[in-house]
């Protein structure tokens, strides 16, 4: 089981207390985006096999919506930081560079 | 060597030592004429019938691991096409069909059990949506029909079917649907492959695809470089990674769905049963054991594990419908990858590189596909066009919101 901190309550809390919530950080399509920008926000997704940044709920906490960059594979957590942030902060992007050299600008 | 049974009565008279391999394990050429990415049963099928049905043998099929190992022996093996829209039906009913005289075209028996697979409504939205399959699946001509809880507990004495939480209002039943041998259909196909003298290269994982100038001109492996003139990727769930090889994007997520086994009991389910509503599938095995698959992971996954928060949800709502399951002990448990995609159907498509083919995006429900999708992959990298079974199922789909959803009529499992 995942064990994630909720940037909100600062507590360690389990993944049945939250609801996953996909890829972070998508850019929204808007009424002038082209067919292409609405399918990549629609549909298409890194999927990365390696750092991923994705959202969580706290659904049975405090309700509010935050992000982790997790390995997908190992399951390894960087870091994680409230929604509101658009791009990851440099203290978890560090933390990947430090432990995953090679994968830092994949992740970005 | 035939398998038949005085094969078998002669090798039992001189100890079983004149069996030949099943399929050769080559030294793959430096070309192809057709390279396959991925020897799990959807890859196997269609070299399969590229093959038989188009007569092209100069084939070779990669495979990172080894043969089957990935998701093809990691199901529960249920066969089914049930499913709401006529072109899922098209193609799933097709596979089906094809399983059952699969034994026969492969001269391996794949021990197809066509016990029947009942749908659980346990909700009164549910019964309505398996209403509706039932009187599609009239119309698609698929037999199936939605039956009342007595006719359920005729069929499985051991489901309560007045529980209190999720009572049985109803079920989807087909009888031709059930179950087959996930790791003998990988083996069969390889097998006939290799009479056809198609290569399957296994322990060969593919690090690269080469282009040139928006064509496909071959691939690099852990075992050289080897060129093709048309590339098909039937990797499930690393499909992402490879199409990321190649240059494009893909509308899918790959996540862990996982299954496990009980200890082997006395017979006591004949039908497989499938329960969306709780996530939840059972169907006991020729050996006894209760095969039992659950949801999928909601997050990006690729550790081939899943998690036990996952499985106690599973189980907790099986031992419900199933007490008989509550003291049973569990033997093993596994999780493989898998692609979903959007609308939970499949993609058989071109790519944006020329003479690239994919098929993915099986999502949960790979298994039952395996000949259909085989055949219908065969079809559309022979002809270099798709086949009326693969065309709704091309990539453009998701562009064109042209959507097979199958995942409001399925609810969750396949």
């Amino acid at each position: 089981m995942l064990r994630l901190k909720c940037p909100y309550c600062g507590q360690m809390v389990d993944e049945t207390e939250l609801t996953p919530g996909g890829e972070a950080h998508l850019k929204r399509a808007t009424q002038n985006s082209s067919d292409d920008e609405l399918l990549d926000y629609l549909f298409n997704r890194r999927n990365p096999k390696g750092v991923h940044f994705e959202r969580w709920r706290h659904t049975f906490g405090c309700g509010k919506w935050f992000v982790v960059a997790r390995c997908t594979v190992t399951h390894e957590v960087f870091g994680v930081y409230k929604a509101q942030t658009l791009k990851p902060p440099k203290s978890v992007v560090d933390a990947i560079a430090n432990r995953r050299g090679h994968e830092t600008q994949e992740s970005q | 060597m035939r398998y038949s049974i005085f094969n078998l009565c002669r090798e039992a008279l001189c100890g079983h030592t004149g069996w030949p391999k099943a399929w050769e394990s080559p030294t793959p050429k430096s070309r192809y004429e057709v390279i396959i990415i991925g020897g799990g049963g959807h890859g196997l099928a269609t070299a399969y019938y590229l093959g038989k049905n188009f007569g092209i043998r100069d084939v070779a099929i990669l495979e990172k691991g080894w043969l089957g190992g990935g998701n093809t022996g990691r199901n529960t093996t249920i066969i089914r096409s049930n499913y709401l829209e006529n072109d899922s039906v098209a193609i799933y009913e097709k596979s089906r069909d094809l399983y059952e005289t699969l034994s026969q075209d492969l001269n391996m028996n794949i021990m197809f059990s066509p016990r029947g697979v009942m749908m659980l409504a346990q909700t009164h939205h549910e019964a309505h949506a398996y209403m509706r399959i039932a009187n599609a699946n009239r119309l698609q001509n698929i037999e199936t029909e939605y039956i009342s809880p007595t006719q359920v507990f005729e069929k499985c004495p051991i489901i309560c079917i007045d529980g209190p939480r999720y009572p049985i209002l109803g079920a989807l039943w087909q009888p031709r649907g059930g179950t087959a041998r996930h790791d003998t259909v990988a083996w069969g196909y390889a097998r006939a492959c290799s009479k056809m003298g198609i290569h399957i290269i296994e322990n060969c994982e593919v690090t690269g695809i080469n282009r040139e100038g928006g064509r496909v001109t071959g691939v690099t492996t852990h075992r050289g470089s080897i060129s093709c003139d048309k590339l098909g990727i039937v990797v499930a769930g690393h499909s992402g990674q490879l199409a990321d090889m190649a240059g494009f994007r893909l509308p899918i997520e790959s996540v862990a769905l996982q299954a496990l086994v009980s200890e082997p009991i006395k017979p006591c389910l004949d039908v497989v049963v499938m329960a969306n509503t709780v996530h939840g599938y059972i169907s006991q095995s020729d050996k006894g054991e209760m095969v039992i698959g659950g949801g999928t992971d909601g997050v990006i996954n690729y550790s081939q594990r899943g998690s036990f928060t996952y499985i106690e949800e599973t189980v907790r709502a099986l031992v419900e419908t199933f007490p008989l399951i509550s003291r049973l002990k569990m033997l093993r448990q596994w999780g493989g990858i898998v692609d979903m995609t959007g609308d939970r159907s499949p993609i058989i498509s071109a790519t944006p590189v020329d003479k690239l083919f994919i098929n993915c995006g099986w999502g949960t429900g790979g298994f039952k596909a395996i000949p259909g999708s085989g055949w219908a992959m065969a079809e559309l990298m022979a002809n270099e066009a798709p086949g009326s079974l693969a065309e709704p199922f091309s990539l453009d789909r998701f562009r064109e919101g042209r959507f097979i959803d199958e995942r409001v009529a399925a609810g969750v499992a396949h």
